[in-house]
Formats: C-alpha cells, structure tokens, sequence
C-alpha cells in the first residue's frame, strides 16, 4: 500500500447519561460545524467532501435506516452516504479503504448512538441472539461477557479486588477528560459491594448508559496540508470475526483480538507492540475486559491479566487514559471514543492526560457479546 | 478531483443466489445465508480459504435481530476472516458491491465477499419501512414504500390512457423474464392481451398504484466474490470488472416540508446518470450499455426512472417500453431477471442486480441469457429517501 490515510480533524460533544433535550439530528450538528469551521472542507463535489461513512443502528435508533434522517446534518445531500452498523472503528477503517482505493480524497465520519433512547441496552442487545435457541435464554451481551469473565478470570488470575482496581483507576482517569461522562469518584470497597448484574460482573463494572455523538474528517496523504498543520495517520487496521454460539468458543481465548491485532501490527509495520506503541485505549465495556484484551494485543503477558494490573501495567503503560469504555460512551462508538483519545495525545492536546512525545497509538472496539467481533486500529503522528 | 481511477482493477469472480419465495420455512436465517455463499463459492470454483473478508448487510427491524452479522456466522463463513457490516436502507445490497469494490481497491484485502439477505416472512415488511420516517414529521404520513405520486404524476405528464397501458406493460414484459428466470419469486405467466383487464381489474394500492404494479415481499440472500486484478487472472476463467459506481442520497425533509416549485430537486438517479456518465466519459449511455438490471419497486418508478438513468428526452423510455424494446432481445434490455417487482429479499435485492448482470455479461445467465453479446452492463439500487446507487461492470478492461 505505501500510503496512509490522515485525520485532519475531530469534534465530538461531551457524553452525558441522557441527551433527552436534543435529538440525533442536533447532536452530529455540533460535531460537523466545528469540522467545517477549522478545516475549511466544503461540501463541493469536485474539491471537497462527495462520500459520507456514518456508524449508527437501527436497533438503539428505533429506525429503519437509522442513517435516513440524518443525511442532512451530515452533509450528504445528492451525496454518497454509507453506513456502517458495528463498532465505529469499523467504520474508520472503510473510511481509509475509500481513500485507499482512490475512491475518494476526502470521508466525512459522523457516528452517534444514544442509549437512554431504548428501553435497555439488555433488551436491544438480547435481540442481537437467535430467536430460536439463545434469545429464550435471555442471553444478551452482558450475561454473555459474564459468562466470558468466568471463563477468564479463573485462567488468567483475576480477582473481585483486581476489577474494582480497574473501576477506581477508570473513574480517576475520566475526571481529567472534560468530554467524559461525569461519574462519581468510587472506592474500591464502594465496587466491591456493588450489586451483581450477572455474576460475577457487578454493576460498578460496566459502562453505564451512554449518549455521544462524534465526527472526523478523513483525507488522502497528498491533500492533509489542505486541511490541518498536525494530522493524525492512520497507519493499521483489522479485525475479525469469532464463533456465534458461545458454547463454540474457548471464551477465555482472544481468539479474534488476537487476529485483528496481528492484522493491524503488519499493515503497520508493528513487531512489538509492547515498546513501539506509546499508548493503548482498550474497549472494556465491563472491568474484566481491560486486563483480558490487554492480553489480546500483546500488551500484557498470556494468562498473566491479574499481576498485570497488580504491576501497576495500565499506568506504566497508559493504557485507557480518557477513562475508557468503563467511564461511559455509547455500545456503537466504544471503538471511535478510543480512536478520540488517540487523536487527541498524538496532537499533544489531551490536557492533563497528555503523554509526553507520544507517536504511536492504539484504538480497540468489540462488537457483540463476550468481544465476538474485535477491531484494532493504530494511529500515528 | 475528488474521484480518481481506483487503486487497483477489481474483478466480479463469483456470484450466488438462493431460489427466491414468500416462504422459506425450511432453512433458518443463516442457513439461507449458507446456500448463497455455498453457491457463489461454487460457481468461482473456491472454498472460504480464498476469502479474506466478508461483508454483510441488511435491514434490523424487518426480522428484529440486532447486528444479525454475529448470528450469520454460521452461514456467511466469517468465523476468522475480516468482516464489516453495512446497511443503507434498499441500497444496501449495491453498498455491499461498492463496499467489496472499495476494500478490494484499497489493497486492504485481495478477495472480499458481499453477502446481501432477507427474511421478510419472519417480520412485518410495510410496518418495517414505515418505522424509517421522521417519529415527529412524517411517520403518521407514510405507509411504507407505497406511493402513488409516480403513477400521478406520469398520468399527468402522458395522460391516463397511454400512461396506464406503457405501465402495465413494462409489468408484464418482467413477469415474462422473470417466467425465464428459475430463481425468480413470482412468476404469473401474464399474457400482454391482458393489459386492458388488468389496469381495471388489480386492487388500488395508492390512487393509480395497482398491486399488480408493485414489488413482492420475498426471504432471499446473494452472495458476490469480488478480487484484485491479479486474483482475478487467476482464479477466474470469467472476470466481470468493475469500472465504477457512484452513491447519491438525498435529505428526506426538504421534500416533505421545503419543496419549492421554483427551485425542482433533481431526482437522484438523474444526478447519479449524470455524475457517472461524465466522468467515465460516456455519452450515449442508451448505445453503450447492453444490459441494465434496474431497482424497480413498481412498474411505474420503473417506466418512470428509464428516462432518468439514460438521460432521454420527451417520451423516449415510453416508447422504449410500448416498443418492447426493453424485452430479452430487444435494444437495451431491462431487468431478464424480472426485477424487483418480481423478487424482492430487500437486504439481497440491490445486490442480485449487479450479480445478474455479471451474468448476463459472462453469458451463464442461463435460460433468461441476452442472446446478443453483451459486453457493458449497467445496474442500479434504491432505497432510503429516495436514494440511487449506479454501478458499470464491462467484460473487458481498457476502458
């Protein structure tokens, strides 16, 4: 390929438990003024934006073609609009194949999910099962991550302890991200009497109900310049896909995180992600994910998740310095929050968060339960 | 200029389909799946080894499963291979065609395969696509998919005795393709002396909208096997290549809230021709194409949009169609498939018409062939907001 694919510029609003004054519409609105307002992108067919790659889903929409109302506000009006309904990094990914193929110059990325929208994220995420033999169990993603938490806890070592070490650590983390959910500070004996959702996850241990909205522009290597004096490449990029039925899979395995790292590492050149990658968002919608992928991109030993974190590994590593998944962002856009905090260290400007001379960064998003579908992507100044 | 020739050729290698009906009780969702891509696979001569990335679409709420890509695993082959998901409302299947197009060009994988479905016995189609306007503006206004401002305003422009009669024509013309096509879902064996009683005698949907006119409610999947040029030569006696295709959405409340007479929007399939035609350098696009698999809901957006897509003046396309010129055989033949109208698995649907003109370019079209050579093909999906996808497949490359 040779070629690499540049974000010239991000907004986003802040993530907040429940937008109930605004509706999609307005949300991605605030995301694309600010994008036009620093780039000077237009919307002209010849020299600027003429394809859009949006992330939503019908489901938490309660739409048909969650994407039809919004074509508008994304710009796509007698343009190209495409959207793709799995984790948002996903969809930064078509994004750069667009580019890539010499398809277009320029992608618009706009993706929103509001998740106090829908009755329940278990409800929405239940229907994500067959209706014939895993629906009627009740299965949704999070009975089936804790059937996964079990499977990896026991194997790699991980305690209750462990896990509100990771929800203490995320909230603390947030605090210092001014577009994070605003959650209160929690002590570790404060998580590890939380209630149980599904054991053993309790409810302090997942990302509680979300609403986000973000956009990105996405340009080809030659016209960056154009558009922004410090653009963010996007260097790799895979992901893959694991078994349906979890009674197929070796839950405790990272058996497709494996291979979407691996994918992502040779697209960019990546032999030891451990000392070349400067920092690491991880998708842990529930605390048990972020030693266990952690595992998955090589950043922590095999079966060793429980001394990882013990060792002080997320700090000495930073690893999910926004917070994470765990503090709060929307199911479709887990993946695209990570790749936010990427952008943002890797232009110096993350605030107090900011890692000094950071030029390699690496964004994790899941879709589906127990982490079925895993995508990696590596960012690079 | 924002659109440049693509990274690399790439090439159509295989194409499957399941037999489309109203009723697939014997198979469940991704076993349906399963005998599309088994198909496909089949007909490019390779097993799931070759395949580096599967893309697969359809629309949530029409069976109600969420993200229905991670059940379908067990029939679409992706345990282990790349896999993107995407959906865009009736254009969702030709958005899987660009996807692979684009996925293949970008170099990012060498062989991808678009997997288009859908179930509609399993929900409840017309309330599906009603559920896709505005809960505010518009939803207490539609009924899904069935309008009758086309037939009005064709009747207004041709009056009402030649615009009914071109209409029920051009349906009878795809029910007698797709009386050719074994896969096809309805197949009446409609005879053309009975275009008079049928214009008086089929149920009124929508003012002049007849049942008769519109498009079927079918369970169905496609599989397409798209590769980079050098994949291609190898692995396929037969490549189909894709020159390029263009997306056009348009918003949807401008049209209900803010039209202006004085300021008439283009359709999209006028501005998607035009677009197309122009930046690939084709004038006459009714000389240059010798086969166009049309997303035609109804017979009258299908009578309606052939004006459109080749860019004709006046009453061309009615003559087109009173000629009978769009038959298997005649000048530019539309839909040998029967089209929509006849076999409508919406997830799947966009998608079989790029898939049924790679055949008719390869030749194996089987018993609905285009007996003359066809070396060009055109092929278009619609959905949304009245959104247009248009895709150009040639047998050769060099263009």
């Amino acid at each position: 390929m040779g070629k690499r694919v540049a974000i010239c510029a991000m907004a986003q609003i802040k993530n907040e438990p429940d937008i109930w004054y605004k509706r999609f519409q307005g949300m991605l609105l605030e995301c694309l003024e600010p994008i036009l307002e620093k780039t000077g992108v237009t919307f002209d067919k010849e020299k600027g934006i003429r394809d859009v790659v949006t992330c939503s889903d019908d489901v938490f929409d309660a739409r048909t073609i969650s994407d039809s109302g919004m074509t508008d506000v994304v710009g796509a009006n007698y343009r190209g609009e495409e959207k793709v309904a799995q984790d948002g990094l996903n969809a930064l990914g078509y994004a750069m194949a667009c580019i890539l193929s010499g398809h277009d110059d320029l992608v618009l990325f706009m993706g929103h999910c509001k998740e106090s929208q829908s009755e329940s994220k278990k409800m929405c995420t239940n229907l994500a099962y067959d209706p014939f033999y895993l629906r009627p169990l009740g299965l949704d993603f999070l009975s089936a991550n804790a059937l996964q938490a079990r499977a990896y806890m026991g194997k790699s070592h991980v305690t209750d302890a462990h896990l509100a070490d990771v929800v203490v650590r995320s909230r603390k983390n947030a605090a210092r991200n001014p577009y994070a959910r605003d959650n209160k500070m929690v002590a570790t004996k404060e998580v590890m009497s939380s209630s149980y959702l599904a054991d053993p996850i309790r409810e302090l241990h997942c990302s509680p109900i979300t609403d986000w909205a973000v956009g990105m522009l996405l340009c080809c290597e030659e016209r960056a310049h154009e558009f922004t004096d410090r653009p963010v490449w996007i260097t790799g990029f895979g992901n893959c896909m694991d078994r349906y039925f979890v009674g197929d899979r070796d839950l405790a395995s990272n058996f497709s995180l494996e291979k979407a790292a691996a994918r992502a590492y040779k697209m960019a050149g990546i032999k030891n992600p451990k000392t070349e990658i400067d920092l690491f968002e991880l998708n842990d919608a529930c605390a048990y994910q972020l030693p266990m992928i952690a595992e998955g991109v090589g950043l922590a030993q095999k079966r060793q998740g429980g001394k990882w974190i013990e060792s002080g590994g997320p700090d000495k590593q930073n690893v999910n310095l926004s917070g994470g998944m765990l503090n709060g962002n929307p199911i479709m856009l887990g993946g695209v929050a990570r790749a936010v905090e990427g952008y943002l260290q890797l232009r110096g400007e993350a605030g107090e968060r900011q890692v000094k001379g950071a030029r390699r960064a690496l964004a994790h998003g899941t879709t589906g339960g127990a982490g079925q579908h895993q995508t990696v992507l590596i960012l690079e100044n | 200029m924002s659109h440049k020739k693509k990274n690399r050729n790439v090439a159509v290698i295989g194409v499957g389909q399941t037999k489309h009906s109203s009723h697939r009780e014997d198979v469940n969702q991704p076993e349906m799946v399963h005998e599309a891509v088994r198909a496909a696979l089949d007909d490019a001569g390779l097993t799931m080894d070759a395949i580096d990335c599967v893309v697969h679409g359809n629309m949530e709420l029409f069976e109600m499963i969420h993200q229905p890509d991670l059940w379908h695993e067990l029939g679409t082959g992706a345990y282990g291979k790349s896999a993107f998901r995407l959906t865009t409302g009736g254009t969702t299947g030709t958005t899987l065609f660009c996807a692979a197009d684009i996925l293949v060009a970008s170099g990012m994988y060498d062989v991808v395969m678009a997997i288009g479905f859908e179930k509609l016995q399993e929900g409840n189609t017309t309330a599906g696509i009603t559920n896709m306007a505005d809960p505010l503006w518009a939803r207490n206004l539609q009924t899904g998919a069935l309008t009758g401002t086309c037939a009005y305003d064709v009747i207004q422009e041709f009056g009402e005795e030649r615009a009914k009669r071109a209409s029920m024509m051009y349906r009878v013309i795809m029910d007698k393709h797709a009386g050719l096509n074994p896969n096809a879902h309805r197949q009446f064996g409609l005879e053309f002396d009975q275009i008079e009683h049928l214009m008086e005698s089929s149920a009124k949907l929508v003012g002049e909208l007849r049942i008769i006119h519109m498009c079927s409610q079918s369970d169905g999947a496609c599989a397409v096997i798209l590769a980079s040029e050098k994949k291609a030569k190898k692995l396929s006696k037969k490549p189909v290549w894709v020159r390029d295709h263009i997306t056009v959405h348009r918003e949807e409340t401008f049209n209900h809230l803010g039209y202006d007479n004085r300021y008439p929007l283009d359709k999209t399939h006028k501005v998607a021709a035009r677009e197309l035609f122009q930046r690939n350098g084709i004038k006459k696009p009714l000389e240059y194409f010798d086969v166009f698999e049309m997303y035609d809901p109804s017979s009258w957006w299908g009578l309606d949009w052939i004006r459109d897509f080749f860019m004709l003046e006046g009453d061309e396309h009615f003559k087109l169609v009173e000629n009978k010129e769009i038959m298997i055989g005649g000048k530019m033949p539309i839909n040998p498939s029967g089209g929509v109208i006849a076999t409508n698995p919406i997830g799947a649907t966009a998608l079989i018409r790029p898939a049924e003109a790679v055949l008719q370019i390869r030749g194996d079209a089987g018993p609905h062939q285009i007996p003359t050579p066809v070396k060009h093909g055109l092929a278009s999906g619609f959905g949304g907001t009245m959104w247009t996808v248009l895709i150009m497949l040639e047998k050769e490359l060099g263009w």
